[in-house]
């Protein structure tokens, strides 16, 4: 799960790491409160939204006058930004952050990210902040520095030392950055976070070290033992099929195709979506319905797929090990008694019972189109998705 | 010879009593599994569906030898079944459950790895469908009959996308060694690589399948254990070509967070070690009795 810049700020602050002082504004009179309330005479306004590449995208802005606070405000609450990484539908700005203007002499890269590869908890810090890590990495990994942390002793303070040392910081700052350092892991570490990244952490002119920015992200598994992580969440932030499918408990991911996927497995799930795109369709979604899905399940599932409004048809793969065809047969036999539906359906049942589900399906009379292998069932679907389509046009 | 478990292994069921561990110990049994014994915490000295019930794993091993365990236990809890098996003696361990932290993943790991090359247990999963050698054992909730017993290994991530390998395989009448499970979350007990070097020393074992997924360094390392290393010819299909980056696939280890994590570079990376890799989901069976046959 994602949280604002603003809520992460907020967690590593009651941690003891250094932030600019800032407040949270909903409308532009609240940011004017809030620049009153900083004093001064500049002021750092920043767009809050589940994206990076918030400052290209014209989400961030260094603010000398209320006016400009204002029409920063105006210009951007209520509506949806577009970064790179939104997709071109965007993401709703309903805050913004209002925070002081800090004098920046040194920027800086730091993260803490889980490490796949060695399986630990890693510190990542570089002198090029403010970059994209990722091209720093490709271009000049000598410029990265990378510290893995035993998981049975957690991390040490040389540690935190030897990386503020690889920073070029002015000796007076160096203490100062590994406090961050380790407090930044103590955050990490008590709140099951997945990534927590800070680019840039800065140096101002005054020897100090801030946070400038903050993303971080958590293990949505840890959410029984840290549920006042959950209370950041924001649904505004999230697709609002991918929102409603959280609900049932079922995990579905938008695309932008046309042909509607409900798969039981995620890696069937992507392999369907792959044989569909091979035999020249687009998935309209991902979609795992899980294991021992009921009909009612199933029929939920049906129901979500065809809210997408450009789903123009559908494919149903199913292999079931605990799932059980006849109740998957079951369920899609009762949604299409409750409604009438105007895209093709495909379905392709193996596994466990699908000898009653095949007959469920054949019995009900409902124009079902049945297939017995996953590129039989993906060919048929994007022939009779090609075939429907051309009908209506 | 087949790998972890055979139709001797003495297995113990973590979580036997509850009702998802009963319906697969029950089918487990049926398949032939030799289920020696369970833990259930607090109804030790009892019997469940005929097997011995323990208080702890220590017991339950000391009682009855037990080599392999299967923990069905929920999240919260599974992290600590899992050490428990590990600190007992248990030599196989495979996790079924889905939603396992990150965190305690880590532990679990250094805790396993604390233990000497010898007397390290092997855990596979979390969040997998088990292991099967066809025929012998069955240590998971895969449906048993559509695996073949034969001469393949097959290791991968996602549950029904080994079913369909498997299947596929039996259409063509070929068999399965072992199938093993490693699951679809970030951190996992074995990766690909340290299954594969099991299958590359097992007489029993002439070719092995890996099925990948988008997300995390593993193929990676298998593309190059494979150049480097291994005599056996192996087959991969990876899944997820379709899928968009920075978008998590169901699985919590699916998502394409940094370069070399997509489909398209993990499949180019095994071919050009050599891999034959399946350019379709359903050519997976095809593509395995190609690679037999040119060997």
């Amino acid at each position: 799960m994602n949280i604002h810049e603003y809520q992460a700020k907020k967690l590593l602050s009651k941690y003891g790491v250094p932030i600019p002082r800032g407040g949270i504004a909903h409308s532009a009179t609240e940011a004017i409160y809030q620049t009153n309330e900083l004093g001064g005479d500049k002021w750092i306004v920043k767009a809050q939204l589940h994206s990076g590449a918030r400052g290209k995208a014209g989400g961030v802005k260094l603010c000398k006058s209320h006016s400009e606070v204002s029409e920063f405000c105006d210009k951007l609450l209520g509506n949806k930004l577009v970064t790179n990484q939104t997709g071109p539908e965007g993401k709703m700005v309903s805050s913004i952050y209002v925070e002081e203007a800090s004098n920046i002499a040194k920027e800086l890269y730091f993260s803490i990210v889980l490490d796949r590869a060695s399986q630990k908890v890693t510190l990542v810090a570089s002198t090029e902040g403010g970059m994209d890590i990722e091209k720093v990495a490709e271009e000049t990994p000598e410029k990265i520095t990378k510290i893995v942390i035993d998981p049975a002793v957690g991390m040490q303070a040389f540690q935190s030392r030897q990386l503020a040392f690889t920073l070029n910081l002015p000796n007076e700052a160096v203490g100062e950055a590994s406090r961050a350092v380790m407090k930044c892991y103590r955050a990490f570490r008590d709140t099951d976070a997945n990534l927590l990244e800070i680019n840039p952490l800065i140096l101002t002119t005054e020897n100090k070290v801030l946070a400038i920015d903050a993303k971080m992200t958590f293990d949505g598994n840890a959410f029984f033992r840290r549920p006042e992580i959950l209370e950041f969440r924001d649904k505004t932030q999230e697709d609002s099929r991918e929102t409603k499918a959280a609900e049932h408990d079922l995990s579905y991911v938008g695309l932008d195709g046309n042909i509607g996927c409900l798969i039981n497995g995620a890696g069937l799930a992507m392999a369907t979506m792959d044989m569909i795109q091979h035999a020249g369709g687009e998935p309209a979604n991902f979609l795992d319905i899980g294991g021992g899905a009921s009909p009612e399940r199933v029929a939920t599932s049906i129901e979500l797929v065809l809210s997408d409004d450009s789903v123009q048809a559908i494919l149903i793969n199913i292999f079931a090990g605990i799932n059980r065809c006849d109740w998957v047969a079951q369920g899609i036999v009762d949604f299409l008694n409750m409604r009438d539906i105007d895209v093709p359906l495909v379905v392709r049942l193996s596994g466990t019972n699908v000898e009653e589900g095949q007959k469920i399906l054949k019995e009900s009379g409902k124009d079902v189109i049945t297939a017995d292998t996953l590129s039989e069932a993906a060919h048929c679907v994007v022939a009779a998705w090609k075939n429907s389509t051309q009908k209506e046009g | 010879m087949s790998i972890f478990i055979d139709e001797k292994t003495p297995v113990l069921v973590q979580g036997i009593t509850g009702r998802i561990g009963s319906f697969h110990t029950e089918e487990m049994i049926e398949y032939g599994t030799n289920v020696v014994a369970g833990v259930t915490p607090g109804k030790g000295g009892t019997t469940h569906l005929g097997k011995p019930v323990f208080n702890t794993v220590e017991e339950a091993v000391s009682a009855t030898g037990a080599e392999a365990s299967i923990v069905f236990v929920p999240p919260a809890y599974a992290a600590d079944g899992i050490m428990e098996a590990a600190e007992s003696g248990i030599k196989f361990c495979v996790s079924i459950t889905d939603g396992i932290p990150t965190h305690d993943m880590i532990r679990v790991k250094r805790y396993i790895n604390s233990a000497s090359e010898g007397n390290r247990m092997v855990l596979t999963g979390p969040n997998c469908a088990g292991t099967i050698s066809p025929g012998k054992s069955l240590l998971g909730i895969m449906p048993g009959h559509i695996y073949m017993q034969g001469n393949v290994g097959l290791i991968g991530r996602s549950g029904t996308l080994g079913y369909e390998a498997a299947s596929q395989m039996k259409e063509l009448g070929i068999g399965i060694s072992t199938g093993v499970g490693i699951g679809g979350d970030p951190i996992n007990g074995s990766s690909f690589l340290e299954i594969l070097k099991h299958f590359e020393k097992d007489d029993e074992t002439e070719a092995v399948m890996i099925i990948g997924e988008i997300g995390g360094p593993q193929e990676a390392e298998v593309a190059e254990y494979f150049q480097k290393h291994m005599n056996k010819p192996m087959a991969a299909y990876i899944a997820g070509l379709t899928a968009p980056p920075g978008r998590l696939m169901g699985h919590a280890g699916a998502i394409v967070n940094t370069t070399g994590e997509s489909a398209a570079e993990k499949v180019a990376m095994l071919k050009d070690a050599g891999v034959m890799v399946a350019p379709t989901p359903s050519d997976m069976g095809i593509t395995m009795a190609k690679l037999l046959k040119a060997n």
